[in-house]
C-alpha cells in the first residue's frame, strides 16, 4: 500500500503541547467566542422581552412573530451569514448579527411561553388586590415566568457557542478558527480536538453558570420543593 | 447612493448567476451540488430513523432511560456540527460523503429519539391500560395504541432532523465536502457577493422547502382529525409548539 507523507508523520489526536505552545493563539480565540455569544445573547434578549410582551397583548401580532421566527431558524447558519456579510463585510458584526437573530427566535418563543403560562387566576388575584398593568407585569407574570425565560436563555446560549463556530466563513468563528485552521494545514488533528474540546467545555459551563443564576432568582421555587 | 448602486448589482448578480441555465446544467453546476446535498441528508436521516425510532420507541413504551435520552439532546446541542463534520474528516474515514454522511446521521439522533421517547413516554396509561384489557399484546401494545398516539412528536423528531440535516450539510463545504454550501464558499472564496447570495438563496430555500413538504407529510401520515397543515396558526392563541424538553425549540 501507497504511503504518503502525510500518513507517516505523527499526528495524535490529544497532544497537550500544541496547547502550551499555542496558548496565546487559544486564548485570543476563546476571547473572541466569548465576547459572541454574550454580545449575542445580551442583545438578543433586549430584542426578545419587548417583542414577547407585544406578542401576548395581540393575537394578531402573536403569529406572524412566531411563523417569522420559525422561518429564521430554518435558514442554514452559513446562508444567514451569506446573507449578512455583503452588507457588512468579513467582520465579527456579520457574525454577530446572524447569531442575534438565531438567539432572538428561541428566546421569544420562551418569553411568550413563559408569559402565557402565567396562570389566569394568580393574574385576576393580582388585579382584584389593585395591581395596575405595570406592577402586575413587574411583580407578578415576569418572576412567575423566569423559570421559562432561563430555559430560553440556557438553550439560546448553548446552541450560540456552537454556532459562533460557523463564523469562520468571514474569518470571525472564534474557536471554530482552530477546528478549520487544523483542517486546513493538512489535517492537523491537535487544533481540531482543541476546537472542538473548548466549544463543548464552554457551552457547559455557561450552562452550569445559567441554572446557578436560575436557582438564584428563583428561591420559591426550592421552598415548595422541600 | 453609491452604496445602494452597489447592493443593486450584487442582488442583479444573484439573479443573473441563478437564472443562467450553464450554472444548473454544467458538470458540478447547480443541479449536481443539489442532487448531492439531497443525497447525502436523505441517507443521514434515514440511518438515524433506523437507529433512533425502534430505541425511542422501546424505551418509550418501558419508561426506562428518560434521563438518558434528555441528557443525550443537551449534550449534543452543545457540540458544534463542524466540529463533528471536521472530526469524522480528518479520521480514518478520510474527508468525502461517506463521513458528511455519518456526521449528519449522528447529529439526527438526538432530536428523533427524544421526541420518539416522548411520544411513546406520554401516551396517557389509561389507553394502555384498556388496550390490554382488551387482549393486545406487548408488541400490539405498543404499534396499535401507542405508536398512533405518539405519531405527532414522532414527527416532530423527524421534521427537525431533517431539517437541521439539510441546513448542516451545507456546513460540509467548510472542509472540503460537497453539497450546495459548495456556491457560498466558492463566492467568498472569489469575493463575489453575488454567488455568495445566490448560493444562501438556494440553501435557504432548500431548508424552507424541506420544513413544509415535512409538515405536508405530517398532515397525511398522523391519523385522526384532518386539518389543512396551515390553518392551525389561526387558532386564538397561537401557543408555541412544545419539543421534547418541553421547551419550544
Amino acid at each position: 500500500m501507497e504511503l504518503l507523507a502525510v500518513d507517516a508523520a505523527p499526528n495524535p489526536w490529544f497532544d497537550p503541547s500544541y496547547v502550551t505552545s499555542n496558548w496565546d493563539t487559544i486564548m485570543g480565540h476563546l476571547g473572541e467566542h466569548v465576547r459572541l455569544t454574550v454580545g449575542a445573547v445580551v442583545l438578543g434578549s433586549l430584542l426578545a422581552l419587548p417583542l414577547a410582551v407585544l406578542a401576548r397583548r395581540s393575537r394578531w401580532l402573536a403569529g406572524p412573530v412566531l411563523g417569522l421566527s420559525t422561518l429564521v431558524y430554518t435558514i442554514p447558519s452559513l446562508a444567514m451569514f451569506a446573507f449578512v456579510a455583503p452588507i457588512t463585510g468579513l467582520t465579527t458584526t456579520t457574525v454577530l448579527i446572524g447569531l442575534v437573530l438565531y438567539s432572538l427566535v428561541v428566546l421569544v418563543r420562551n418569553f411568550l411561553a413563559g408569559l402565557q403560562a402565567v396562570p389566569a387566576d394568580v393574574r385576576e388575584a393580582a388585579r382584584g388586590m389593585g395591581y395596575g398593568s405595570g406592577r402586575l407585569f413587574w411583580q407578578v407574570e415576569l418572576p412567575l415566568a423566569v423559570p421559562a425565560f432561563m430555559a430560553g436563555l440556557r438553550i439560546a446560549t448553548v446552541s450560540t457557542v456552537a454556532l459562533v463556530t460557523v463564523g469562520v466563513i468571514v474569518g470571525h468563528g472564534g474557536l471554530g478558527q482552530l477546528i478549520t485552521g487544523g483542517f486546513n494545514a493538512n489535517f492537523y488533528r491537535a487544533p481540531i480536538v482543541t476546537g472542538a474540546l473548548g466549544c463543548v467545555l464552554l457551552a457547559l459551563l455557561a450552562d452550569l453558570l445559567l441554572a446557578g443564576a436560575e436557582r438564584l432568582l428563583t428561591p420559591w421555587t426550592r421552598r415548595a420543593a422541600t | 447612493m453609491d452604496e445602494t448602486g452597489r447592493d443593486v448589482n450584487r442582488f442583479e448578480e444573484a439573479y443573473r448567476y441563478l437564472n443562467d441555465p450553464f450554472n444548473w446544467t454544467r458538470p458540478g453546476g447547480i443541479a449536481d451540488l443539489l442532487v448531492e446535498h439531497l443525497r447525502i441528508s436523505a441517507v443521514a436521516v434515514l440511518v438515524a430513523m433506523l437507529v433512533a425510532l425502534p430505541v425511542g420507541a422501546v424505551l418509550g413504551h418501558t419508561g426506562r432511560g428518560g434521563g438518558f435520552t434528555v441528557a443525550l439532546s443537551n449534550v449534543s446541542r452543545a457540540v458544534p456540527t463542524l466540529a463533528l463534520l471536521t472530526l469524522f474528516a480528518v479520521s480514518p474515514i478520510g474527508f468525502g460523503p461517506t463521513a458528511t454522511t455519518i456526521a449528519l446521521a449522528v447529529f439526527a439522533v438526538p432530536p428523533i429519539l427524544t421526541n420518539t421517547y416522548v411520544g411513546f413516554r406520554s401516551v396517557d396509561r389509561d389507553v394502555v391500560e384498556a388496550s390490554r384489557a382488551m387482549g393486545m399484546q406487548g408488541r400490539q401494545v405498543l404499534l396499535r395504541a401507542e405508536l398512533p398516539l405518539a405519531a405527532p412528536l414522532v414527527m416532530t423528531g423527524v421534521r427537525t432532523a431533517a431539517v437541521q440535516v439539510v441546513a448542516t450539510a451545507t456546513l460540509a463545504a467548510l472542509v472540503a465536502g460537497g453539497g450546495l454550501g459548495r456556491i457560498i464558499t466558492l463566492g467568498f472564496a472569489q469575493q463575489n457577493d453575488g454567488t455568495v447570495i445566490a448560493g444562501a438563496v438556494l440553501v435557504a430555500v432548500l431548508a424552507v422547502l424541506t420544513e413544509l413538504l415535512l409538515v405536508a407529510v405530517t398532515w397525511a401520515v398522523v391519523p385522526g382529525e384532518k386539518r389543512l397543515p396551515f390553518l392551525r396558526a389561526r387558532r386564538a392563541d397561537p401557543v408555541p409548539e412544545p419539543t421534547s424538553s418541553g421547551v419550544p425549540l
